[in-house]
């Protein structure tokens, strides 16, 4: 492998680095900076790049640092978490159910936060808070529904990806219920949530979010040695000694509780959790999870579809969750194609 | 009215081995289309406003110029066309079954219905069409396209049932994800498209009874002739081939019935899914394999489980309604996890 380096220490301790993720994992994290401070100069009231830095640093002048601290920097660290969440929910979902389409939009854990909401909203027309605290309690219950049911002596990776679709039809169900019972108000409110929006985003969603990853990214990746090795078949892994069960239910209740607090803060974004693992996985050319890059892509999409969006049809007009399921539906099928003839769909 | 005779000369092409509920077939047929029947006066009888059924009877034999003659009426229409749509999905449903080999598959979780709802939402939104003689083409051509995905992701060498429900289910949030664009960006658009879009009989009237039934009986007959080159086709391939099927023949003729049956019922009553699951698999427990049985018995039961569905929605939210695509998720969800909690389905 040349493309691997290994670091030694004199003291004997050693570690592995992949050059090639590395670089990747850096640039994509540049991309996503870079698109986040041009985000953060686009709207109403233009501010140039190099303003933007600078008031970022602190040396701005009080009227654009108004405009960057309080209007715009938090929707784009909302956008930069959401993504970063998406990203790394999608990467554990595709890893353990061992399917580039199983991610988290599929398995209905945004169709089950979007039930939470829209109770929220239709029967109780409940503030953006409660709207938020009822997507992730939504999208929780959602979570323990599939792993209870798709519990059977251990949960097998396909088992969960059916039992996950079979949850999300009823989860949809009852969503359209929700959306036929309400009012037009109401329902258009529900409409524009539930396709994944940064609009009005401000350091109340910054915070809970920030804390959270804070707290599962370093147990996410403290696991993914044992779910690299488990992509190599349950049992392969225990015989190298993962404890499959365990690591799998530590990782995917990170993954739920990533994928229910993105989409409370923003509304179920389409498509990133997909999208960004496979992305990462083609740059870095490199098998396992690819946790780190998927990561950092998952936050360099969203916040570029954010800027996109804003771009091309004017701020506040379109919601990113727009963009990013057009672009990721037009991926998705280019994906349904190519792997399929590799024989992996 | 969609009880088809048996075929004949079962004799010299019954397996060696008879099966040793064959005789129960003919009776048990002839049992379903009673409930069917009983399912549909329950159907025009039961509502907001209930019927007793000698109005009923007068609202279909006698005209008695009553307020419940126009409820009937109405109802009717309803029921006929509760009938038509589950007899088609669910056909749609045992012949995608045969044809992908696989037991997991139904118009709605392959994403057909999806393909169908997308392209109907445009030719109403973008091309300004509102009759559905003139959508129900834009219904065909989308079923056709994602079928010929889902036929073409079906024809690849690691094609298993979970792969082809995961491609069905990612096309299908695909598609709805356009729908929920096109919705925030045309208010009118929400307005009338939410009701739609979840599968409802609600808007069903003689009119759009008229407009789709020569695509649905094309559908029937087409998929009923079709049993036995299917029941040659499970055997497999090569087998097929030997024992002389037209092997693309089948699958072109299949797809279309298909085609014409999912995109005919989701352009009338909207995406209604799980009837083409559920109901093949209810059927062929007592069947046994034979695509010559399963295909009448599931045109015979799937309009009593939509009917059956509809039924419990006007009854579950009086004086409302619950539609009945909801109700069918419902109920098929769960059927669908038994299904993949069953050990052998799992393992595929």
């Amino acid at each position: 492998m040349k493309t691997h380096r290994a670091v030694r220490t004199p003291g004997g301790l050693s570690l592995r680095v992949d050059v090639r993720t590395l670089v990747v994992g850096t640039l994509l994290l540049l991309v996503a900076l870079t698109a986040s401070v041009v985000l953060i100069g686009t709207g109403d009231f233009p501010i140039p790049a190099a303003d933007v830095v600078r008031t970022l640093l602190g040396e701005g002048d009080p009227g654009q640092e108004f405009i960057v601290t309080e209007l715009r920097l938090p929707r784009v660290l909302v956008g930069l978490l959401v993504g970063a969440s998406l990203g790394l929910a999608g990467a554990l979902f595709q890893s353990i159910s061992r399917n580039p389409l199983g991610s988290p939009d599929v398995l209905g854990l945004g169709q089950g936060a979007t039930a939470g909401a829209l109770v929220v909203i239709v029967l109780f027309s409940g503030t953006a808070n409660q709207v938020a605290l009822g997507a992730l309690v939504g999208g929780l219950a959602t979570g323990f529904a599939i792993y209870l049911l798709a519990w059977k002596r251990g949960v097998h990776g396909y088992r969960l990806v059916l039992v996950g679709i079979g949850v999300s039809a009823v989860v949809t169900a009852v969503n359209g219920y929700l959306l036929t019972k309400s009012d037009i108000v109401d329902a258009a409110r529900a409409i524009v949530w539930m396709t994944g929006s940064l609009d009005g985003r401000d350091w109340d969603q910054v915070w809970p979010l920030l804390a959270l990853c804070a707290l599962l990214v370093p147990l996410v990746l403290a696991n993914s040695r044992g779910l690299r090795m488990m992509e190599m078949g349950d049992d392969v892994s225990y015989a190298l000694g993962v404890r499959v069960e365990r690591v799998r239910l530590v990782l995917m209740l990170s993954a739920v509780l990533l994928t229910a607090a993105a989409t409370a803060a923003s509304g179920p974004v389409g498509f990133v959790a997909l999208t960004a693992p496979q992305l990462a996985r083609r740059l870095t050319r490199s098998p396992g999870p690819n946790l780190v890059p998927a990561m950092c892509m998952g936050a360099a999409l969203l916040v570029s579809a954010d800027w996109i969006s804003q771009r091309a049809f004017g701020a506040g007009q379109l919601p990113v969750g727009v963009v990013t399921g057009v672009l990721g539906g037009v991926y998705l099928l280019w994906l349904l194609v190519t792997e399929r003839r590799a024989g992996r769909i | 009215m969609l009880v088809e005779s048996p075929p004949e000369q079962r004799a010299d092409t019954a397996p060696a081995h008879p099966n040793r509920r064959a005789p129960l077939r003919v009776p048990g047929l002839f049992l379903s289309a009673v409930i069917l029947v009983l399912v549909a006066l329950a159907s025009i009888a039961i509502g907001a406003k209930d019927l007793s059924l000698q109005q009923v009877w007068h609202g279909l034999f006698e005209d008695s110029g009553t307020y419940g003659d126009a409820v009937v009426a109405d109802r009717l229409s309803r029921t006929v066309l509760g009938a038509l749509a589950g007899a088609a999905l669910g056909l749609a449903g045992a012949v995608l079954q045969a044809l992908t080999r696989n037991p997991l598959a139904d118009p709605g979780l392959l994403g057909i219905n999806a393909g169908a709802s997308a392209a109907v939402v445009t030719a109403i939104t973008f091309f300004g069409v509102t009759s559905l003689s003139g959508y129900v083409w834009f219904a065909f051509c989308g079923a056709a396209a994602v079928g010929a995905l889902v036929w073409f992701l079906g024809g690849s060498r690691g094609a298993t049932p979970v792969r082809l429900v995961l491609a069905g289910t990612a096309i299908t949030a695909a598609l709805f994800g356009y729908l929920q664009a096109v919705m925030i960006l045309d208010e009118a658009a929400l307005g009338r498209m939410r009701f739609w879009t979840v599968g409802s009989l609600s808007s069903a009237n003689s009119a759009v009874i008229q407009q789709v039934l020569p695509f649905l009986l094309t559908g029937f007959v087409l998929a009923l002739l079709l049993a036995r080159p299917l029941n040659a086709m499970a055997m497999g391939d090569d087998t097929a081939k030997a024992l002389g099927a037209h092997l693309n023949r089948t699958r072109g003729l299949a797809m279309l019935a298909a085609t014409l049956l999912c995109g005919a019922a989701t352009a009338a009553c909207g995406p209604i899914a799980f009837i083409g699951l559920m109901v093949p698999h209810v059927v062929r427990s007592f069947t046994g394999p034979d695509m010559r049985w399963i295909l009448p018995y599931t045109a015979v039961l799937s309009p009593v489980l939509l009917l059956g569905a509809d039924v419990i929605g006007r009854v579950l939210t009086r004086p409302a309604e619950l539609q009945v695509g909801i109700v069918t998720a419902i109920i098929g969800g769960p059927v669908f996890i038994h299904l993949v909690r069953r050990r052998r389905t799992a393992q595929l």
